[in-house]
């Protein structure tokens, strides 16, 4: 390296080292651009999705300090653990969802939590004992063939879910979304508000214990890839029944998430995606363009709600529970202020600020509580008081960044004018 | 609609009493949600913004206002009515004076800024500061109810036949209504009225006919406060409350303003006493209701109905715009 056999006067060898970085970097810069268009944008994807997806193989080991690495990282104090992680993944699944509904259409939703909500108890329906009076097996794993209620194949009832919460979301759509923003949004919390005390009074309705009260279902199957692929080439039979259950729910979440991201970016780019995003835009100018307003909202809701469902399903059956405590308004801000922090609209801001946040919430907060206690005289529970610190978040990114942390490609070019064509989430931030 | 007169009708012949006391409890909730639900419809009107943090603000004035009480001016039920009357009204103007000041501040900080952005950047805001203000409420006062001594005795303010009122419920209906009067002659008669309406129409006209329409807005701010804070001292004589309190009933209010017909000054107030009888008569009665299980539930199935069938609500009138 150029830099170190530079003199020791501080002007020179900043200017050696200036020049070397000049040479060395505009090489590596311009290697970096002869690569095809489709290739730079891939290298990194890669390279990240390989260390989220052996993440489980290695945290342990980092956390307890390795090579370089801390055995305690500063405020933090460690990384998340794999079941943090999973309920991570989930929440961002969630926020990618709500994303399509409020970031691409531009249609307040208060009351994402309800879609949740309804995808938990579909799972706890279809896959548990619940219903005692019937019993019937479809592809479940590691169940007992004679055990009581509906047990259908986890990754089947994740589909259900969504497409049961698509209809439920078609339900609450049709006749709320004629109205305009702020009356929509006041709407879609009545809905948050009031499918959680369904569901929570839902044990003697007409006489049928529909949901189990307050105890909610329990316990909800878990995926698994049965007997006859396990023993043939070693998957896992039944995902709760493993002994790294963690990483297996892990790694099947990531996929799920995956799917979900995939779906939505495709989502954005297609005539539907632009049909949203030209309603969120302008809604009168899109009708008079001839987009169909209901159908096009509709179709933003059904789907976002459709992920939610699926989030919901699967994170009902990693805690092996649907319980109606889990259903707050308070979640539906909280996957609100991923969305928000990110970037209304910008799918990988959301996924960033979905993971933070989600972490914040699982752990990261009263880590950072613990920090604080510990090694600095204040005093203060700050995971009691995280609502309010979201709200401070979304009050602040209101005044000051209203297009959140990676603001939505569509928005940075309208606004810089050089509109160019293709990838650019980040590459046109040094044009 | 004949389905509920059948089942009140019912519920008043089986125990008439016990129906005419549920219907003054119903009366003084809905008092109590109408001074919310005003604070609502007043900032609705002026800035097309569901305030979102008043609800809390209102809790948290009720909790300062129990805090004034017993810690400010050391009020106790022993004292004489004199005392306790004028330390109420006392109590009442700082409570008040509080909640105006917050909400003018509310409105300074988080949506003076963005209110030329879009409306929903602002009400993205408020949901944010809602929680902020909640919290708040958490800081000073943790996660305990708290109560007020019953400072205004319970006893009958006047009886007919087998049916009482006790002061204290007619303490609530006393001061609402001149409260209404008072604000509806605010808002019709004088010249800040004028420009609050003239504001709430077009701001950039109201602007070029030399109305100040930043103090404008913020004076609709501090009349909203101060009602909210008027609710939260007549809400704690009659309830506990906690920091949370202010969320679900600043929702209730808020389908209330929106019933009646929002930015409707009249009309948040009858919204707000269909809603109260509806809670009263369904927690209230034996006969065939859901119980207090479903009121939520009920309260909500309303505020959708409404903005379904008859966005305007029952005394608003339809604007061009539409819901």
């Amino acid at each position: 390296m150029a830099t170190e056999t530079a003199p020791r006067g501080p002007r020179v060898r900043e200017r050696v080292s200036s020049a070397a970085r000049a040479v060395h970097l505009d090489e590596v810069k311009k290697g970096w651009r002869r690569l095809p268009a489709r290739a730079r944008s891939l290298i990194p994807a890669v390279i990240l999705l390989g260390l989220v997806a052996t993440y489980p193989l290695y945290v342990d080991t980092l956390n307890e300090g390795w090579l370089f690495f801390p055995s305690e990282i500063p405020f933090i104090l460690e990384l998340p653990s794999v079941s943090t992680a999973v309920i991570m993944i989930v929440f961002v699944m969630m926020a990618v969802g709500l994303n399509i509904v409020v970031g691409y259409s531009g249609l307040l939703d208060l009351g994402y939590v309800a879609f949740y909500a309804v995808g938990a108890y579909t799972a706890g329906w279809l896959a548990s004992g619940h219903f005692q009076q019937v019993s019937f097996h479809l592809g479940s794993v590691g169940i007992n063939r004679d055990a009581a209620g509906i047990h259908i194949s986890v990754w089947l009832v994740l589909l259900i879910a969504g497409a049961v919460t698509a209809i439920a979301g078609i339900l609450i759509g049709l006749p709320t979304l004629r109205l305009r923003g702020d009356y929509l949004a006041i709407v879609t919390l009545g809905f948050g508000e009031i499918i959680p005390q369904v569901v929570r009074n839902g044990d003697r309705l007409g006489g049928f214990n529909l949901t189990n009260g307050s105890f909610g279902i329990n316990p909800i199957d878990a995926p698994g890839f049965g007997a006859g692929l396990g023993s043939a080439i070693g998957l896992p039979v039944n995902f709760q029944q493993s002994f790294d259950k963690q990483n297996l729910f892990f790694w099947a979440a990531l996929a799920l998430l995956l799917i979900t991201i995939y779906c939505s970016v495709r989502l954005r780019d297609s005539r539907l995606g632009r049909a949203w995003i030209a309603i969120r835009e302008d809604e009168t100018a899109a009708a008079a363009m001839g987009v169909p307003l209901m159908r096009t909202k509709t179709w933003a809701y059904a789907i976002g709600a459709f992920f939610g469902g699926v989030a919901g399903a699967y994170y009902s059956s990693f805690k092996a529970g649907a319980f109606p405590s889990d259903f707050y308004f308070n979640i539906s801000v909280f996957l609100l202020c991923m969305v928000i922090l990110g970037g209304m609209g910008s799918v990988w801001g959301v996924v960033v600020a979905g993971a933070i946040l989600s972490y914040l919430n699982q752990e990261g907060l009263s880590n950072i509580g613990t920090w604080l206690n510990r090694d600095t005289p204040v005093s203060f529970e700050v995971a009691k008081y995280q609502f309010g610190i979201y709200g401070l978040i979304i009050v602040l990114m209101m005044l000051f960044r209203p297009t959140g942390l990676i603001p939505e490609s569509r928005r940075k070019q309208e606004i810089e004018e050089g509109v160019h064509d293709g990838e650019t989430l980040y590459g046109d931030r040094h044009a | 609609m004949v389905l509920i007169v059948v089942l009140l009708l019912r519920n008043f012949v089986d125990d008439p009493q016990e129906f005419i006391n549920v219907f003054l409890i119903g009366l003084t909730t809905g008092c109590v949600y109408g001074l919310v639900a005003l604070g609502y419809t007043l900032v609705y009107g002026i800035l097309q913004l569901i305030n979102f943090a008043h609800g809390d603000v209102f809790a948290l004035c009720g909790l300062i206002a129990s805090s004034i009480i017993a810690d400010v001016l050391f009020l106790q039920r022993g004292d004489g009515a004199l005392v306790l009357v004028g330390g109420l009204l006392l109590t009442l103007v700082m409570t008040m004076g509080f909640g105006a000041t917050i909400n003018a501040s509310i409105e300074f900080l988080a949506y003076r800024r963005v209110r030329s952005q879009s409306r929903l950047t602002m009400l993205i805001s408020a949901v944010g500061m809602s929680f902020i203000v909640q919290n708040i409420a958490l800081i000073i006062y943790d996660v305990n109810f708290r109560s007020s001594p019953d400072l205004i005795p319970q006893r009958n303010a006047f009886t007919i036949g087998d049916v009482s009122m006790p002061w204290d419920k007619v303490a609530v209906v006393l001061i609402t209504i001149p409260v209404l009067m008072m604000l509806t002659w605010l808002v019709r008669s004088t010249k800040q009225g004028k420009a609050m309406r003239a504001t709430a129409q077009d701001q950039d006209a109201a602007a070029m006919m030399g109305i100040n329409v930043n103090r404008t807005i913020s004076f609709t701010f501090v009349l909203a406060g101060g009602l909210a804070g008027a609710a939260g001292l007549l809400f704690l004589s009659q309830f506990n409350m906690r920091y949370d309190t202010g969320f679900e009933l600043g929702l209730i209010a808020f389908t209330a303003a929106v019933l009646g017909g929002i930015g409707n000054l009249t009309g948040a107030v009858l919204g707000a006493l269909i809603i109260g009888f509806i809670q009263a008569f369904n927690e209230g009665l034996a006969i065939w209701t859901p119980g207090s299980d479903w009121t939520r539930s009920i309260v909500f199935g309303i505020l959708i109905a409404t903005l379904v069938f008859r966005p305007e609500g029952l005394l608003g009138e339809r604007t061009p715009e539409g819901a």
